[in-house]
């Protein structure tokens, strides 16, 4: 369970957000600029919140008196291009997590961790000549090796074409429940709605509504969660 | 201008610039005979120059590439006014006339210095020694190593870093193992040129370091001792020097592409 309850001012944004995500998908949306990136940075520990508290499974990662570094947070982290390291192949980029294991160790581990992904195939490739498809499996791959306690998407479809969107959703879907993990996804595209099971609509930092699509389909609250709720597509 | 006539100015203004900065170098190698490059090569001037010059210039682009790195990353990873001004600050010798520079480091280390006097007082003496030169050539150099390191740590995604941290890496290990590879071919690049600018250090060196052979005495400074004396040995100095740098910049121009490769 990731429960979040923190408060930032960026700027002219004033960031004030409450949440929780149990063994489950949520996926926060909203307009550009809404505050969901940010939103990220801070749970990763890349950011700081002016106060608030993030706790994870009952372990706090956030509050007045702790503030665990971004490094020892157990979050799995899946950025909008998924930032493979370039200068590494496939099984470079898995062993990256592993470092805590001697070197043979690192790497049997990332291999098996390639195939139970089913993506062996992948191990000795360049990364820069992967798919789409490819490069979301390995950067899912890669975050799940560190054995995280909950996932964090950002865009996961963003720099995709629109032919290979729908069949990658499916399969992120089919992954993300078969771990169980609570996963919250940022994004402003309506079709990702199809990923979770509940829907927090973000704008100007706060939360507007919470709910299932047809909770927020049978009363928006807001235009924007009127037009959301109405164009994204049945589930998957 | 027709696209003609552009184009024959473009050319016209490479031929005259091209020839104007190899005519100097071939005028070096042309105007010298075989013997006296050979009695160049045993000029008890050269080899004491030529080692100290390869170790201060080792010495100085060590100093550079390790705290430059470290300073080129900060400014590369911050925004503000401090940042700018640091920034700013490490250009500084850039700009500088090199004797300038000696002048300042002699103001600074020299015996009766704002630091020298200090350091003299412990019985460190820093001016006219080897470790005068490192310093003369760190100063003169850094700007460039830094330049190019803040460039090329600027264009490291900030995403790929944040990932790495999520993957269990400390900020230092994501600079070590993502930053420092991903930047490898500019930071090759920028060692390089601070490297050929630190060899070829003149003016600074004279006037903080002084003119020891031996002690403080490096190639440059050699090329211009034997010519009070003796031009063609000045010459075959000057033209094993120049073999010397460039050797070297074809060595660091490899690692650049390989690290660029990799």
């Amino acid at each position: 369970m990731l429960e979040v309850s923190i408060a930032k001012r960026i700027g002219t944004l004033d960031l004030a957000l409450e949440l929780s995500v149990g063994a489950e998908t949520l996926l926060v949306a909203g307009p550009n600029g809404a505050g969901k990136s940010t939103l990220l940075l801070l749970l990763l520990g890349v950011a700081r919140p002016d106060r608030g508290r993030i706790a994870l499974d009952g372990r706090t990662l956030f509050d007045t008196h702790a503030d665990v570094p971004a490094e020892d947070r157990r979050l799995g982290y899946l950025p909008q291009d998924y930032a493979l390291f370039p200068h590494l192949d496939a099984l470079g980029n898995v062993a990256f997590g592993l470092a805590h294991f001697p070197r043979r160790e690192r790497r049997a581990r990332s291999a098996a961790w390639l195939e139970r992904m089913g993506a062996s195939h992948l191990a000795n490739r360049n990364v820069e000549a992967l798919s789409g498809g490819e490069r979301q499996r390995l950067a899912l791959t890669r975050a799940l090796a560190r054995e995280p306690r909950a996932l964090l998407l950002d865009e996961p479809f963003a720099s995709l074409d629109s032919s290979a969107r729908l069949e990658l959703r499916a399969s992120l879907r089919r992954s993300l429940l078969e771990w169980r993990l609570p996963a919250l996804i940022v994004s402003h595209d309506p079709d990702d709605a199809m990923l979770a099971d509940r829907i927090a609509v973000m704008e100007r930092g706060r939360i507007v509504q919470q709910g299932t699509r047809d909770d927020l389909r049978a009363a928006p609250s807001s235009p924007f969660v009127a037009a959301f709720a109405a164009t994204s597509r049945e589930s998957l | 201008m027709t696209s003609r006539s552009w184009s024959a100015v473009q050319q016209g203004a490479t031929i005259i610039l091209v020839s104007f900065l190899l005519l100097p170098v071939a005028a070096l190698a042309l105007t010298l005979s075989w013997s006296d490059l050979v009695a160049g090569a045993r000029h008890p001037l050269l080899l004491p120059a030529l080692r100290l010059s390869l170790a201060t210039s080792t010495c100085s682009l060590t100093l550079v590439v390790v705290l430059g790195s470290l300073v080129a990353w900060w400014v590369a990873r911050h925004r503000g006014r401090l940042s700018r001004l640091v920034e700013s600050v490490t250009q500084l010798p850039a700009v500088i006339p090199p004797a300038v520079a000696g002048v300042g480091l002699l103001l600074a280390f020299g015996r009766r210095g704002l630091l020298g006097s200090f350091l003299a007082r412990h019985g460190l003496s820093l001016a006219f020694s080897t470790p005068a030169v490192v310093l003369a050539e760190t100063f003169v150099s850094a700007p460039f190593f830094i330049q190019a390191a803040i460039a090329a740590f600027r264009r490291v995604d900030e995403n790929l870093l944040t990932v790495a941290r999520t993957l269990g890496a400390s900020p230092f290990r994501s600079f070590l193992r993502v930053a420092l590879p991903l930047s490898a071919p500019g930071l090759v690049g920028g060692a390089a040129m601070s490297w050929a600018r630190s060899l070829g250090e003149f003016g600074a060196t004279l006037l903080f370091a002084g003119n020891l052979t031996g002690r403080t005495q490096t190639l440059p400074l050699a090329v211009y001792t034997a010519m009070e004396s003796d031009l063609r040995a000045a010459q075959a100095l000057a033209l094993i020097m120049v073999a010397v740098a460039f050797a070297m910049l074809l060595v660091l121009r490899r690692m650049a592409r390989e690290a660029g490769d990799a």
